[in-house]
């Protein structure tokens, strides 16, 4: 380890730049003053500059002009942050615990898709053209338990035969979960076929109603509702129950709670239950919201890490930071940008990333390891 | 410097074959499984390099890859989707050089800070908005992606000197890589892998040696893009979604992640199943169930997936450490019996 590496200590020098440790101190700030810049131009944009007349030509006019417009885009917003949630908390709930990664998060995603979408057209009685007419509530909400159900027992199975015994092991761990979901997308190809299906709203939830001279579906305030008493439950569970507890215990010092004579491994078995649940809820709730096709699996998966890369690991609080801010990021970037540009919407979120990073490299509400 | 271990020696013995091949072999097992395995190996080994020297273990290998790909689409097609600019074909090489080791520059940069298994999802996010980056902005491809993309001239006699690229290419990096672990600088990122915290209190640039690994991995992987689109003739963003990254990391977890023989390795059982899975007699006489569920040739994924799950859960560093550990068995068992048998013998070939 001699030689030029370790001449300049603590120095970099590359040709005419040469930074020393206070100026390195002092550099550490602009990323933050660049972050404060940024946002302030994206509100600055979206309150007053956005325009449909003007020569930039945005989908959505400046919100001050057009609050219609201005607030659909925030609810859009705000129900995809609702469906972020449900699917990312569950990801997040068991790495908090475990400290596993679990890639197949976004196969169990459409695996529950898939069972709930099947049920319901054998409860409607029909297996295409089902009208949201046709289907009672109960008829949505016992295919989406039942789908659920099923991703959470296969979770722990799961668990339980291959990730137990090498807990600790986060690349291996991470690895294995990845080989089952490449079997599974492989089974529920051949399964449920390459195409598109959906499932299909209860009657109940589908109509409009007027807000602020705009139409908006209230299946996407229902989808907000159920994300909101998902998230009211969890927090309950977390903050007022014995085993939750436990948990937070365990996600801190997981050795202490074992030596206090809790028996760490049903506590673990129940939280991949309940975090491979959060997945099948979320599956079923997006395949209602968008279908669910082979491709959904990785698209899940994605949403998943970007909520909680942006909120930070493990941590509730930064799975609905994560959820609003990317949901958010999503509605507001194809509305407000110019519209012959709309489809370079995907570059901000690779952009509220680097941003986050850049400021929090753990995330909004990660803890450094 | 180099040692006449038995490792080395397997390797040279493997080169040596291996410019032997296009004597013997068949057209169709140099074009379609060699060629193909040392591109594959060559793109994987970027990824055995940043993991086994590195500790970053990056699924945006395959992202960088495809860029470098689309780029030299870009620059050389004349018609189709993208840019059209119908430049040279090795002007086309230098862009996608330089844009491959760009673009790995900044997502360097951008996830020097994380590590573990938070860079692996953090470079798989990457990897994924890549694909959609590629499949939504039209300008440079859209979902069907650019056609019609000709190598040059040079490589008309094809396969010949097209695997003989692919082979160069793929030797210069495994010795390349290996040399870099011993230079002041391979010795430092090692030194990062095991212990940031010692390595920056001693005053080594935890962040930049990363960066830099990460941008020279990049290059590479830049090179594995460019054979592949002279082989493949076109690209399209499906071929790099979440997929083919995962298929990567597979191939690289098959051959032995701690290994870089093991990128070749894992790509020649990965390639060498998906052409020939079906045609071995044993499998492919039975009927029924397994036949139809899992050795069609559209199962082949569950193969993988249980061929990967299979390895991990019996040896975490894939074939290549298992072969080691039989090596290091052999020569216990060897030592054993021969008792004068020097002490370097013990030496497992850890890096």
């Amino acid at each position: 380890m001699s030689g030029e590496a370790s001449t300049d200590v603590a120095d970099i020098k590359f040709g005419m730049l040469h930074l020393t440790p206070r100026s390195l101190r002092a550099l550490r700030v602009i990323p933050t003053i660049m972050v404060g810049l940024i946002v302030a131009f994206a509100v600055l944009w979206i309150l007053f500059l956005a325009d449909r007349s003007w020569t930039v030509k945005t989908s959505a006019g400046a919100a001050i002009e057009e609050p219609g417009e201005f607030l659909v885009t925030l609810l859009d917003g705000l129900t995809f942050a609702g469906l972020l949630f449900v699917v990312a908390s569950g990801f997040t709930l068991i790495f908090g615990l475990m400290r596993t990664v679990n890639m197949a998060h976004g196969a169990m995603f459409l695996l529950a898709a898939y069972v709930g979408i099947q049920l319901q057209q054998t409860m409607v009685g029909k297996s295409r053209n089902i009208e949201s007419a046709e289907v009672s509530m109960f008829a949505w909400v016992v295919p989406l338990l039942v789908g659920a159900t099923v991703v959470a027992v296969l979770g722990v199975v799961m668990q339980q035969l291959f990730l137990r015994w090498n807990q600790g092991q986060d690349l291996r761990q991470a690895i294995i979960t990845i080989a089952v979901s490449v079997v599974l997308a492989d089974q529920m190809l051949l399964q449920f076929g390459g195409l598109a299906k959906k499932m299909v709203w209860p009657g109940s939830v589908v109509h409009f109603f007027e807000i602020l001279g705009q139409r908006y579906a209230f299946s996407r305030i229902f989808m907000l509702g159920i994300a909101i008493v998902v998230g009211i439950a969890l927090w309950l569970w977390l903050n007022k129950t014995r085993m939750g507890m436990v948990i937070r215990a365990g996600v801190d010092d997981e050795e202490m709670v074992r030596a206090l004579g809790i028996n760490v491994a049903v506590v673990f078995g129940i939280t991949f239950f309940v975090g491979s649940f959060l997945a099948g809820m979320g599956g079923a709730m997006g395949a209602s919201f968008a279908g669910a096709a082979p491709g959904t699996d990785g698209q899940w998966l994605l949403n998943s890490l970007i909520v909680v890369i942006i909120g930070g690991l493990g941590s509730i609080k930064g799975a609905v930071a994560g959820s609003v801010l990317f949901g958010m990021v999503t509605a507001f970037s194809p509305a407000y940008l110019p519209s012959a540009y709309t489809f370079y919407s995907i570059i901000f979120t690779l952009g509220t990333l680097a941003i986050v990073l850049a400021v929090r490299p753990n995330g909004l509400f990660g803890r450094a390891e | 410097m180099i040692s006449l271990s038995a490792r080395n020696v397997a390797v040279a013995l493997t080169c040596v074959a291996l410019i032997l091949l296009p004597a013997f072999g068949s057209d169709f097992f140099v074009d379609f499984v060699a060629t193909r395995t040392l591109m594959l190996g060559l793109a994987a080994s970027t990824m055995v390099f940043l993991s086994a020297y590195g500790g970053m273990v990056s699924l945006a290998q395959w992202l960088i890859f495809g860029v470098a790909g689309f780029a030299v689409g870009n620059v050389v097609a004349e018609s189709g989707r993208g840019l059209n600019l119908g430049w040279g074909p090795w002007t086309g090489v230098f862009i996608a050089l330089v844009a491959a080791t760009l673009l790995a520059l900044l997502l360097g940069i951008l996830s020097a800070r994380s590590t573990g298994i938070y860079f692996l999802m953090l470079t798989l996010t990457y990897a994924v908005v890549g694909f959609f980056f590629f499949g939504q902005v039209t300008t440079f491809s859209g979902f069907g992606g650019i056609t019609g993309i000709d190598p040059p001239g040079f490589f008309d006699d094809r396969p010949k000197r097209l695997y003989y690229a692919a082979l160069v290419l793929s030797m210069l990096a495994y010795v390349g890589f290996r040399a870099i672990a011993r230079t002041p600088f391979g010795l430092a990122l090692q030194g990062v892998r095991d212990d940031p915290v010692r390595m920056s209190s001693l005053g080594f640039n935890v962040q930049l040696h990363r960066t830099l690994a990460f941008t020279l991995a990049g290059f590479v992987a830049g090179l594995a893009g460019v054979l592949n689109i002279w082989w493949n003739g076109q690209i399209d963003p499906t071929s790099i979604s979440i997929g083919p990254t995962l298929d990567l990391l597979i191939i690289a977890v098959i051959g032995g992640i701690s290994h870089l023989e093991g990128a070749w390795l894992g790509a020649f059982v990965f390639i060498g199943a998906n052409i020939y899975l079906r045609d071995i007699p044993f499998l492919g006489s039975i009927e029924g169930l397994l036949e139809e569920r899992l050795l069609a040739e559209e199962r082949f994924n569950t193969v993988i997936g249980l061929l990967l799950l299979l390895i991990m859960l019996a040896s975490p560093d894939g074939l290549a450490g298992i072969i080691a550990r039989i090596e290091h068995g052999i020569r216990l068992a060897f030592r054993r019996s021969n008792p004068e048998g020097d002490g370097s013998s013990l030496r497992t070939n850890g890096q």
